[in-house]
């Protein structure tokens, strides 16, 4: 602050512009982000208390709708679908490493086929649902010809209540792999040549070249495939609307989705209860994005 | 946006030159209409009806808006309260109930007092009432029953069944003949809905089967327990397509299409996809379900589509006019033939289209359904009730041995739905 004390007059904004320009800057996100995202969850909170329609008067039931919750045999499916999400959906991360290593090298044409693995996550998850669906069609589809072909009995995936959440996160994971896929190709890019050249001198190679030298230095696509990752189970909407519709008798929901049914579909009209539901799902949210934020405040602070 | 302020803005110019000429014939002034009529042939149907309506008025400012029909079931919430229009197309009875309630439409009674509509519409007055009052007009309706295959039920040396024990006796050959009897999708729910509706009124009449719905009786009970059982029979014969929770009631329909499955249990509107697919009104047929406690009068599922003014319209008296017009004879008589709509009219004015499955169904309806008429499962039952019960239906359907926790399970429910 030298400059302001050699007596001259200064406006108020001059002795203060160093620090009022990032705010300025940051208003109308922040203004956006108070308005969109921080008052609907203080709005969800409150609206977990009533009953309500959606059209007549809300009506204050305390903690009712949340007395109901823990009853209800649907909301303990979806959650536990929601951890089977989580945890099987990880398997895109492995997944996409292995496929960035393999296509991580110089051939001709290696353009096209890096395209080609990457075709399904451009492609919209409509799309692949429906894909699956066909795949798994107990009629026509593809996978009980090849059951069959190798003496297998048919399976209806979609139709059993043991097999349908596991068959939609195989449909999941084909753009998320192609997704985890393009980030460890671009992080493969930063890997120093150097520091491998120095492990194959000391007699590094194959698996311990792998895990000692460039996993440690793909840490930061790591920990970007891995909340990308996370963000996709949780948000598991669209493929379970599109290829089962919650079914077989609400066997493949997810919380996301039985909110949106209770809530918003065509037969739902319990919009307290959607948002104690919403209340659970942001809960199992904050755990992630705290931690999350953790690591990133503890990166941050390390440099 | 911008469109909507430039029709206001042509509007109130309009409304503006109106007032100063005068009174010559028709309505002058607004009308908007939402529809949910979003399939090709009734949108063609309704887009020609409204600019019918235009030609008798040409002073009148229509403005149509067309919504995709599974989107208008979540947006109608909204329109109704923020944005009203003069006539928005719904559905009758129970799901109506919600908007009746919450004073969202326009008690429409003064309608149907004296005798051109309250007589000519007597068929379907009760399914537009609630409290003893009208909230709206029907435009269309349309009979369920089996359609089936009858170059199949000829080959195998079937006739149309009139009982139970010849329905599953058929069924029998149909099995041993490596077929299956009925095919079903029940992916989105409601199909299993129309089979249980049958049942239970064919197995306990229909006051039971609305007292049910209406929470008047309880799921797990003996009554309800013998229509699960008629249920099991044909589950437990192998009657259903395998697999039908994987498909839509679309889906379903090549099994019949390929002669894999002999029948199903649907509505009109499963005629126009089966020719399209290339069955002759000689491989295709309909018979009413049969009866099963011999004794009970028939009762029959035919859901009606109407029309209704919510209470925030802006222009009424315009809007009364074209309900009016809506159910008149004439009218009724073309937007249900089977080169529109291919439904019933409402009107007993009017007179059916020349098709085989309108003359049976509107015959059906008229002369052999003395129990009453119901409007479907899902339109009868609260939504939230209709959710959980046809998901019920469903696994029983898959896994008939749960049915004591599907029962179980639809108390508890009931007990929080109709508390009040």
């Amino acid at each position: 602050m030298a400059y302001t004390t050699d007596g001259h007059q200064t406006s108020w904004w001059h002795r203060n512009q160093q620090q009022l320009t990032p705010w300025l800057f940051l208003a109308p996100g922040i203004l956006f982000f108070l308005f969109y995202v921080i008052f609907p969850i203080f709005q969800s909170f409150n609206l977990s208390l009533y009953e309500w329609d959606g059209l007549g008067e809300a009506e204050f039931v305390g903690l009712y709708n949340y007395e109901e919750l823990s009853w209800d045999d649907a909301f303990y499916t979806s959650l536990k679908n929601n951890v089977i999400w989580l945890v099987l959906y990880l398997a895109a991360i492995p997944a996409g490493l292995f496929i960035a290593l393999f296509l991580n090298q110089t051939v001709t044409g290696i353009r096209l086929y890096k395209s080609l693995f990457f075709f399904p996550f451009v492609i919209s998850q409509v799309v692949v649902g429906l894909v699956f669906t066909w795949f798994y069609d107990p009629t026509f589809g593809i996978l009980n010809v090849l059951l069959g072909s190798v003496g297998l009995p048919p399976i209806n995936v979609l139709g059993d209540e043991n097999w349908v959440t596991i068959g939609i996160i195989v449909a999941g994971l084909w753009p998320q792999t192609a997704y985890c896929m393009i980030l460890y190709l671009t992080g493969l890019n930063a890997v120093d040549p150097e520091q491998i050249e120095a492990g194959r001198l000391d007699g590094a190679k194959g698996w311990r070249m792998l895990w000692y030298i460039i996993i440690p230095q793909l840490r930061p696509a790591t920990f970007i495939a891995f909340v990308v990752t996370i963000i996709g189970a949780l948000r598991s909407f669209d493929l379970i609307s599109i290829m089962t519709n919650g079914g077989p008798f609400g066997a493949s929901r997810v919380l996301s989705f039985y909110m949106f049914e209770v809530a918003l579909s065509e037969y739902g009209f319990r919009m307290g209860y959607g948002a104690a539901i919403a209340v659970v799902l942001f809960l199992i949210m904050l755990m992630f994005i705290a931690y999350f934020l953790w690591s990133m405040y503890k990166e941050e602070k390390a440099r | 946006m911008r469109s909507m302020l430039k029709t206001s803005a042509a509007a109130l110019a309009f409304f503006a030159t109106a007032t100063g000429g005068a009174f010559a014939d028709g309505l002058t002034g607004d009308l908007k209409i939402f529809l949910d009529t979003s399939n090709p042939a009734p949108r063609a149907t309704m887009e020609k009806m409204i600019a019918d309506f235009q030609a008798e008025n040409p002073d009148l400012n229509i403005e149509t808006t067309v919504i995709d029909r599974e989107a208008y079931k979540t947006q109608i919430r909204n329109f109704l309260t923020a944005n009203a229009p003069d006539v928005a197309t719904w559905y009758a009875a129970n799901r109506m109930r919600p908007y009746v309630e919450a004073g969202l439409f326009e008690d429409v009674s003064d309608l149907w007092d004296g005798t051109e509509i309250g007589e000519n519409l007597a068929s379907t007055k009760g399914a537009l009432t609630i409290d003893g009052k009208q909230w709206g007009v029907p435009y269309t309706y349309y009979q369920w029953g089996v359609y089936y295959r009858k170059d199949i039920f000829d080959e195998l040396g079937l006739t149309e069944p009139t009982t139970w024990e010849e329905e599953k006796a058929n069924c029998q050959k149909i099995i041993d003949a490596g077929k299956k009897c009925y095919t079903i999708g029940t992916k989105f729910l409601w199909t299993a809905g129309g089979w249980f509706d049958y049942l239970n009124m064919r197995t306990n009449g229909f006051d039971f089967h609305m007292d049910l719905l209406q929470g008047k009786e309880k799921w797990d009970s003996e009554k309800v327990r013998a229509t699960f059982a008629n249920w099991r029979e044909l589950i437990d014969m192998g009657a259903f397509i395998d697999n039908h929770q994987t498909y839509s009631w679309q889906e379903a329909l090549p099994f019949m299409v390929q002669g894999d499955a002999a029948a199903y249990l649907m509505g009109n509107f499963a005629v126009a996809p089966l020719r399209d697919a290339g069955l002759t009104d000689d491989q295709l047929d309909f018979y009413q379900f049969v009866e099963i406690t011999p004794g009970i009068e028939k009762a029959e599922d035919a859901p009606t589509d109407t029309f209704h003014i919510p209470a925030n319209a802006q222009n009424k008296e315009n809007a009364r006019e074209f309900l009016k017009y809506v159910v008149s004879p004439d009218v009724q008589t073309w937007i249900n033939d089977g080169k529109n709509l291919g439904q019933l009219p409402v009107n007993a004015k009017s007179s059916v289209d020349q098709d085989k499955f309108l003359e049976q169904g509107f015959e059906m309806l008229s002369t052999n359904s003395p129990g009453g008429v119901a409007q479907f499962f899902d339109r009868d039952a609260p939504a939230e009730m209709a959710k959980v019960a046809m998901e019920g239906m469903q696994e029983f359907m898959v896994k008939p041995d749960n049915l004591d926790k599907i029962l179980a399970r639809l108390d508890r429910s009931a007990k929080r739905i109709y508390k009040d």
